[in-house]
């Protein structure tokens, strides 16, 4: 347990040095994506597997794949091409391969060798972490889902823009 | 046995890090990725915390980080998106100057 954690530290704190010190932000994200992965195999090796889902599948997977929206719409045209192709050289994309193929070794190291997992032993289950949520801390939840709709409101405030065709109905219209 | 005071290292070690990268870095996009590196550390502490006390506690803090986390992200990559098209660029220094 305590190499694996001490492992997955390593590669976090790594990768995100590594993002820090990186001047395009499309291999930035390559290494916080890996970071945040790192963050979730220590969760998971703490007895949090709930915790450690939800940080790949919402941290990982919805707020990057936002950010990689948002740095494709900005780089359009000749400069995203020559990127594009500066990404396919080996160099660009070894490193965060390496780290996350630590964080995959250790995975199937805690599957294939120490019998069943360190949460099922030991740790806060989804069950539990699900009963206090909806239970003492349902006003939290009311709470984060007011501000994600506020979130949402704001977003959508700030990408409107107006388009020709809405001017001209807008102008026909009494 | 849990390592708990490394847990509170790490999370110690990625905060800075993401302190350091809001200082220093000058594109708006890299300072919101350590803004949520920042964010994912202060959650990561609180994730140690819980475990610490075997509850459940510091797991829901985290849920809540997460959901912060995420309008965060929604409202800052639109103001990206808005000071692109006005500025052209992504230079945090290109906004410093108010129009008054």
């Amino acid at each position: 347990m305590t190499i694996v954690f001490y492992t997955a530290s390593a590669v976090a704190i790594a990768a995100t040095i590594l993002m820090l010190t990186r001047l395009h932000a499309v291999h930035a994200l390559l290494y916080l994506i890996v970071s945040l992965l790192a963050v979730a195999v220590v969760f998971y090796d703490l007895g949090a597997p709930f915790v450690a889902a939800l940080e790949v599948i919402i941290y990982a997977g919805a707020i990057m794949v936002l950010f990689v929206f948002v740095v494709m719409l900005l780089n359009l045209g000749e400069e995203a091409a020559r990127a594009e192709r500066a990404l396919l050289k080996p160099s660009m994309w070894i490193g965060p391969t390496v780290l996350a193929v630590i964080l995959l070794a250790e995975f199937v190291w805690l599957l294939v060798c120490s019998g069943m997992p360190p949460a099922a032993q030991a740790g806060i289950g989804p069950v539990e972490v699900g009963m206090a949520l909806f239970g003492r801390y349902l006003i939290g939840v009311e709470l984060a889902s007011m501000l994600l709709m506020g979130g949402l409101v704001g977003a959508y405030h700030l990408g409107w823009r107006k388009s020709p065709i809405t001017e001209v109905t807008n102008a026909a219209r009494p | 046995m849990l390592p708990v005071r490394e847990g509170f290292v790490l999370a110690g070690v990625l905060f800075t890090l993401g302190l350091i990268g809001v200082l220093v870095r000058r594109n708006v996009l890299f300072v919101l990725m350590s803004i949520e590196v920042m964010l994912n550390a202060a959650g990561l502490a609180f994730v140690v915390a819980g475990m610490r006390w075997r509850q459940p506690d510091g797991q829901i803090v985290f849920l809540f980080i997460l959901a912060m986390a995420a309008a965060e992200v929604s409202v800052g990559l639109a103001l990206v998106l808005e000071l692109y098209h006005q500025y052209k660029s992504l230079d945090t220094d290109a906004i410093s100057r108010m129009r008054g």
